[in-house]
């Protein structure tokens, strides 16, 4: 019996690992064909996508993509381990309990509001003052930042609390500041552990979808500027797969095989970091 | 010249507590904007009334009813399979090569971007096996986009249950399977069950999954084999259309109260565990 149900538990445990490889063979069936056929280099550095004369690039959603996550990043990582470090090392404890899950609960906004909001309120702002068109890359990587903050400051705060106490009090002892152990000390510890939240909060900006489709103008042309409106990978797949067929549909799934492969490499990336203690 | 340490520590604590306040000060303003220009709208009748001329009119009751359906479905397969998952993985194996493999697909898996399970949800569920736009294919494809996190959640729970439970159960004779569901479980459920209600919250703002897997249907669902609009789906139509801007906001106010009660919810059980596990 005992012998019986542990089989069953770790049948249950594998099923992650299946549904990811369900995962990656259901969607590289349906989109490597349509890769080879239009051959890789085409399709990856293709800068024209016209899928229904059949030309499909998606270098400028790929470039997209890189650019609202390094603007994600440059606005979200500077502010998020900056409330990581208040919230672990300066704030009192009681306003700890509060802070915390505020920042937590930014991560269950839904991601359809953050984007009704920058369409509403954030893109005229840029429109009005910044100009250009308002739904450009700026616009999205201010919502992703936020969007990412809850990530960062959570996985930074995690990695700060696992420095050994003895580093900070040997600081204190020779006479250094709250703030010159910190960031002298208990950061550079931290680093990997920080590193590793970073990296996870790109995966989460590069895979955002509803958010960037409403906000980022979604034009497929490769941006000039920081006030241009571009497409990514995400969006591309999102707005034609409703009335998209034949090898329109598997360009589409294609372009999500590029967006695996860039989730995943970030991943193992981050886990790398995650693992190094001190 | 030479700042003095102490300054540079004033301006420091100041800068880091600014952008601790702002940032909570996005999530007030997130949610004053949503509720300042929804509330008004939201009554009896848009709660409870049906979804006229695509959503211009009327309420948004199918939606609500779609949605909590949805969420049974997914909560209801990756409830028990994520909690079985942990408890082998926290009680029943240790370091191995085989363990590493699950813990690295589950934490593969947690990384997958919500478009890519609804393209996975799509070909499998819609397509391959028939099920068509349903709330049954959204909700399986919801499922299988929560069960990581609640893998994690519930493993974290289990770990947290002081070894002397265990022992102490084991000594009186009880099986492994005894021990867990006697002396383990009880004391993990509340820190299980708050993984499970921030995973309700999750699937509840998702739209990204559930737009092509369940469609989006304005009539009332009468089973989960027929397509169904989420909350969050239907703001997102009502929002990108431009069909009605009152019931857009209407339908987002509603929908973040709903997710507000859910993780506040969660937060206060958490507390209240944390606060007694600390007495005890």
């Amino acid at each position: 019996m005992d012998r019986l149900i542990s089989k069953l538990l770790f049948f249950a445990a594998c099923s992650s690992t299946a549904i990811l490889a369900l995962i990656a063979l259901f969607i590289f069936k349906e989109g490597v064909p349509i890769m080879i056929k239009s051959g890789l280099g085409h399709f990856i550095f293709g800068t024209v996508w016209q899928p229904l004369e059949g030309r499909f690039g998606i270098f400028p959603f790929i470039v997209g993509s890189i650019w609202v996550t390094i603007g994600a990043l440059v606005l979200g990582v500077p502010f998020g381990v900056a409330c990581a470090v208040f919230l672990a090392e300066f704030a009192p404890r009681s306003w700890v309990n509060f802070l915390k899950p505020a920042i937590e609960l930014l991560a269950g906004i839904p991601s359809v509001v953050y984007g009704f909001m920058g369409v509403v309120w954030l893109a005229p702002l840029i429109r009005n003052y910044l100009g250009g068109p308002g739904l450009s890359i700026l616009a999205a990587s201010c919502v992703l930042a936020i969007m990412i903050l809850p990530t960062i400051v959570g996985v930074s705060i995690d990695a700060i609390q696992a420095v050994p106490k003895t580093y900070k009090e040997g600081s204190l002892a020779l006479g250094a500041t709250q703030w010159q152990s910190t960031w002298r000390i208990i950061l550079p510890a931290a680093k990997s552990g920080i590193l590793a939240g970073v990296i996870l909060g790109m995966g989460r900006a590069v895979g955002e979808t509803m958010a960037v489709i409403m906000i980022a103008g979604n034009a497929t042309q490769i941006p000039h500027s920081i006030l241009d409106s571009v497409r990514t990978l995400t969006a591309n797949i999102a707005m034609e797969m409703g009335f998209a067929v034949g090898e329109h549909r598997q360009a589409l799934f294609a372009t999500g095989v590029v967006l695996f492969f860039f989730i995943m490499i970030l991943n193992s990336i981050a886990l790398r970091f995650a693992k190094k203690k001190f | 010249m030479r700042i003095p340490p102490n300054i540079t520590q004033n301006i420091a604590r100041s800068l880091l507590f600014l952008a601790t306040a702002a940032a909570v000060g996005i999530l007030i303003f997130v949610i004053g904007f949503v509720l300042a220009g929804g509330l008004r709208h939201v009554s009896w009748s848009f709660l409870t009334g049906p979804i006229i001329d695509m959503g211009r009119s009327g309420g948004i009751f199918p939606a609500i009813i779609g949605t909590g359906l949805m969420i049974l479905v997914a909560i209801g397969i990756a409830a028990p399979l994520g909690v079985a998952s942990a408890i082998y993985l926290a009680e029943y194996t240790s370091v191995g090569r085989l363990t590493n493999a699950i813990r690295f697909g589950i934490n593969c898996l947690s990384a997958v971007p919500s478009i890519i399970f609804g393209l996975f949800g799509f070909l499998l569920f819609v397509v391959m096996l028939g099920f068509g736009w349903s709330i049954l294919s959204g909700g399986l494809s919801l499922a299988a986009m929560i069960l990581p996190t609640i893998i994690l959640t519930s493993e974290e729970a289990l770990r947290s249950v002081p070894l002397q439970y265990r022992n102490v159960a084991a000594s009186l004779g009880a099986s492994r399977w005894q021990v867990v569901t006697k002396a383990v479980l009880p004391y993990a459920m509340p820190g299980i069950l708050t993984g499970v209600i921030l995973s309700i919250g999750r699937s509840m703002g998702e739209t990204a999954v559930v737009i092509f897997t369940a469609g989006s249907a304005v009539q009332m669902p009468r089973s989960v084999f027929d397509s169904a609009r989420t909350m969050a789906v239907h703001f997102y139509i009502l929002a990108r259309e431009g069909l009605s801007s009152d019931m857009a906001y209407a339908t987002a106010a509603v929908l973040i109260c709903a997710i507000l009660v859910i993780n506040i919810s969660a937060y206060a059980m958490m507390h209240r565990l944390m606060r007694g596990r600390r007495t005890a």
